[in-house]
């Protein structure tokens, strides 16, 4: 079956996001197709690089990054409320003449398009958050 | 590129934070793409179209200016459910928009008319 997945919260306002993160690992697990997650409104907070979490606690960006990478999974943060909340990726920055590089490795940006098209193209949409 | 008939629930009230805002933004990129949509307002939800709102006074968006602009992307099919106007001690006739009510017996039957629900 194939998924689409939003998360609208933050790593430490709820566990909708971890919840996000184990219904995902899990359905991998079971061979099913992550068509993409979509990171929108405080989910976004999910994709700051520099988020630093005590060692002692689970750091779910650096785990999202990691499966990202394992599964080739297709991680979007949506620009505009990415860049409401400070979040500017390398290339976005530029043109705001800024020099932040904010986006955790797998994580990329774009637009409330993407996840229209995941909608479309999934069996079903998931929202978390 | 394929249609699906999406549903978009909205529950919380306006201006708790930017819930409704950006709600409201993935439903008109929804209508962008040429889908059908529809939308259900429930429990505190129906707040959003009661007339006489100020909301520039708190340094807010005016989100009921933003539903009379949803007509132009063709989202006109806005409904709310009769009991969570009366617990709140509105009438049909206190919103800004012309929109049907529903039965909350017939809630879960309507929903299951949809293809894709969006709930947050």
């Amino acid at each position: 079956m194939i998924f689409a997945i939003q998360i609208n919260s933050s790593p430490y306002q709820s566990n909708a996001g971890y919840s996000a993160y184990q219904f995902i690992s899990a359905a991998l697990g079971q061979h099913h197709e992550i068509f993409r997650v979509f990171f929108y409104s405080d989910g976004v907070y999910h994709a700051f690089k520099y988020a630093m979490p005590p060692e002692d606690e689970f750091g779910l960006t650096r785990q999202w990054s990691e499966l990202a990478k394992q599964y080739k999974l297709d991680l979007v943060v949506c620009i505009s409320a990415a860049q409401k909340r400070g979040l500017l990726c390398s290339d976005e920055a530029k043109r705001q003449n800024k020099t932040d590089d904010d986006l955790a490795e797998g994580f990329r940006i774009s637009g409330l398009g993407q996840l229209v098209e995941a909608t479309l193209v999934s069996d079903r949409f998931i929202v978390f958050g | 590129m394929d249609m699906k008939s999406y549903l978009f629930v909205l529950r919380k009230p306006a201006h708790s934070g930017s819930y409704v805002q950006e709600l409201l933004d993935i439903i008109m990129t929804t209508a962008a793409f040429d889908q059908h949509v529809t939308m259900l307002l429930l429990d505190d939800a129906v707040f959003h179209l009661k007339i006489g709102q100020s909301p520039q006074k708190v340094a807010m968006k005016d989100t009921a200016a933003i539903y009379k602009a949803l007509e132009l992307y063709d989202v006109t099919e806005i409904y709310t459910e009769e009991d969570s106007l009366i617990e709140r001690g509105l009438m049909l006739s206190d919103l800004c928009l012309p929109i049907k009510s529903i039965n909350r017996t017939r809630i879960a039957s309507f929903m299951k008319r949809f293809d894709v629900v969006f709930s947050t």
